[in-house]
């Protein structure tokens, strides 16, 4: 048997193409610019309060001393908790409201549908700054200063949340729905039981969105707040800086405890924006 | 079970009607395939029958009861969609037991029910999987067996087999006919497809524009349709169709030769329809005879189709045998008298067999 002639190039005289090189740079770079101050935030947190200004990525002599303290103070467990106890009420607001009126909106006929829609969207275009005062105003009135429940309210449902749900709720076939109308289900569970696991993708980037979104928010509980108590994590560690002088390496020991959960919502909730359920029950 | 009676049913959207009151009977145990173009309103129809769209003028009786106003739900009809409609994030048993998801049986009925149908069906073995795992056949099974398990007075399908491939579709052809043997429940298919038309039904309805052309058994239809859309619209290949005029009960048309005999009707411009099975190649004696140029060929095997350029139209006839013609030849095919379909060439309406 002869040898047949190999039609492939040796791996030294392959094209070298620019394309990926470049995408390659810019996406380092950007990763890098990105990264950087994170990396100082975890050094930071590991050095003691003489060596904050001593630059080096690497610590030293790093210490998790700052850790054992933040942690030991009741103050930060309490911020941490309201923080996980608002984005988690919130993201679950968001996934429950926001679906059910993308639903409504993408799948059902009724009059003045289109002018409900963009009254939502218009919503979009008003900066929260400007909202603020009404909304201060709102809790004012209503007793809702000082409470979750104030800081809750604005972020209860979105506008972004139900363009988005709508938006995929529109790619649902309506077959599925028919099916399980003509199946005897009723309204309420064909939603629930039926179009939400279809849209498992977009359910992920909302609470993704709205978790981070109200994790680090900053400004409204800022203002609706005055009792410590009631601080948020990000509110709470920039008390950090203005109560004494500022404890750089506690306030980075903070932060970096905070981003924890973002990272886990992250990493749990990634996957399933991958993962396209939808399409399997169709034609193949 | 049940019969389903449509009385004048009209569907409108907004100011455009869809449905033009048709009345049908769709007797109790009938396997009926409405069949016609898009945009007929077969798909209509069948919806109202669902409960999935609103009817707008008529009644629709299903067991002797107007169901107009109820729910899909409370006319106990099951259907089929074109798209399967069988929810991925759930297994074949789950999605085959949402059938009976607002039943109040005991679970261990519904399970039996559930095993029973993929016995049926022959998705035993695939209850546990998830229908992105199945191929299009197992998932149109799914589809039905989700159908099955209600015990529906009637079963409806919207174009199920119009996804799979030409050799599946006539399988699940056999199957959803064995089914309704096995069943006897009331069926009402919707296809634009003619072959299933004619393989499964009982009765067919012909639609067009939202109106019945006609409403018969396969062999009514293709030994008697009512008009040239019907009589080009069932049978495969299509009916050939050539202008001729009756005149003096001979027929005269281009290029062809009649020698068949007098026939009985009044003389006018009329359309000849002859079935390419009926045309054949390459034999004599009376009828009508028509020759031309062999634009192209079709070998099926056991026969081949030939078309040919007569009189300024292509008309196909069948050569039998294994023998192809050649392309570019001229040859003369004949229909035996008896086997031609005249039309009115202005109303398109059916005159009679010559």
């Amino acid at each position: 048997m002869t040898a047949m002639p190999s039609t492939e190039l040796p791996a030294n005289r392959r094209d070298i193409r620019p394309g990926p090189i470049i995408a390659w740079t810019v996406l380092l770079i950007g990763g890098l610019i990105m990264v950087t101050p994170l990396l100082f935030m975890f050094s930071t947190s590991l050095k003691t309060a003489g060596q904050v200004y001593d630059l080096r990525l690497i610590p030293a002599a790093p210490t998790f001393d700052n850790y054992l303290k933040v942690l030991g103070d009741g103050r930060f467990m309490q911020w941490f908790f309201n923080s996980t106890f608002i984005a988690l009420t919130v993201t679950v607001s968001n996934v429950f409201f926001d679906s059910l009126v993308g639903y409504t909106l993408a799948k059902f006929e009724f009059r003045g549908r289109y002018f409900i829609f963009l009254a939502i969207l218009s919503t979009l275009m008003i900066p929260t700054e400007m909202l603020v005062i009404p909304w201060y105003l709102m809790s004012s009135q209503l007793g809702w200063l000082d409470t979750y429940w104030g800081i809750m309210f604005p972020g209860m449902m979105t506008a972004f949340g139900t363009f988005l749900m709508k938006q995929f709720f529109e790619t649902v076939p309506n077959d599925f729905l028919e099916a399980a109308r003509v199946d005897g289900l009723n309204e309420f569970t064909i939603w629930w039981k039926i179009a939400m696991p279809m849209v498992v993708p977009a359910i992920s980037a909302l609470a993704i969105f709205t978790f981070l979104g109200n994790w680090t928010a900053f400004f409204w509980p800022l203002i609706v707040t005055t009792s410590k108590e009631l601080y948020t994590l990000p509110v709470g560690l920039s008390s950090f800086a203005v109560e004494q002088s500022i404890k750089w390496e506690m306030i980075m020991t903070g932060a970096a405890l905070a981003t924890i959960p973002t990272l886990l919502v992250f990493l749990v909730l990634q996957r399933f924006i991958v993962r396209g359920v939808m399409l399997a029950g169709l034609k193949g | 079970m049940a019969k389903i009676e449509l009385q004048g049913l009209v569907k409108e959207y907004a100011k455009t009607r869809a449905v033009h009151g048709i009345n049908l009977t769709i007797e109790d145990g009938e396997f009926v395939v409405f069949v016609g173009p898009s945009g007929c309103g077969k798909s209509t129809t069948l919806r109202m029958i669902a409960g999935l769209e609103d009817i707008s003028g008529g009644n629709l009786l299903i067991g002797d009861e107007v169901v107009n106003q109820r729910e899909p739900k409370q006319r106990n009809i099951a259907m089929v969609f074109q798209n399967y409609a069988i929810y991925p994030h759930m297994t074949v048993g789950q999605n085959i037991g949402f059938g009976l998801y607002t039943s109040k049986l005991p679970k261990a009925e519904k399970q039996r029910l559930i095993e029973e149908a993929a016995k049926v069906l022959g998705l035993e073995k695939l209850l546990d999987r998830r229908p992105a795992a199945l191929s299009g056949g197992q998932r149109q099974r799914v589809a039905i067996g989700r159908a099955m398990v209600r015990e529906p007075a009637a079963f409806l399908f919207d174009e199920p087999l119009s996804n799979l491939d030409a050799q599946l579709r006539a399988q699940m052809r056999l199957e959803i006919k064995r089914l309704h043997h096995r069943l006897g429940t009331t069926i009402v298919y919707v296809t634009h497809d003619q072959i299933e038309a004619m393989t499964m039904a009982d009765k067919i309805v012909v639609m067009r524009d939202g109106h019945i052309l006609q409403v018969g058994t396969p062999t009514d239809l293709y030994e008697h349709p009512v008009d040239i859309f019907t009589a080009r619209f069932i049978g495969s290949p299509s009916m050939n169709l050539v202008s001729g005029t009756l005149s003096a009960g001979g027929l005269a048309i281009e290029g062809t030769k009649w020698d068949g005999g007098k026939l009985d009707f009044p003389d006018a411009p009329i359309k000849i329809g002859v079935r390419p099975h009926d045309l054949i190649v390459g034999t004599e004696g009376p009828g009508l005879t028509l020759s031309g140029e062999v634009v192209a060929v079709e070998p099926l095997g056991s026969e081949t189709l030939v078309h040919l350029a007569v009189g300024g139209e292509t008309v196909i006839a069948t050569a039998p045998g294994r023998v192809v013609p050649k392309v570019g030849s001229t040859l003369a095919a004949r229909a035996e008298p008896g086997s031609l379909y005249l039309f009115d060439a202005a109303t398109e309406r059916a005159l009679g067999r010559a």
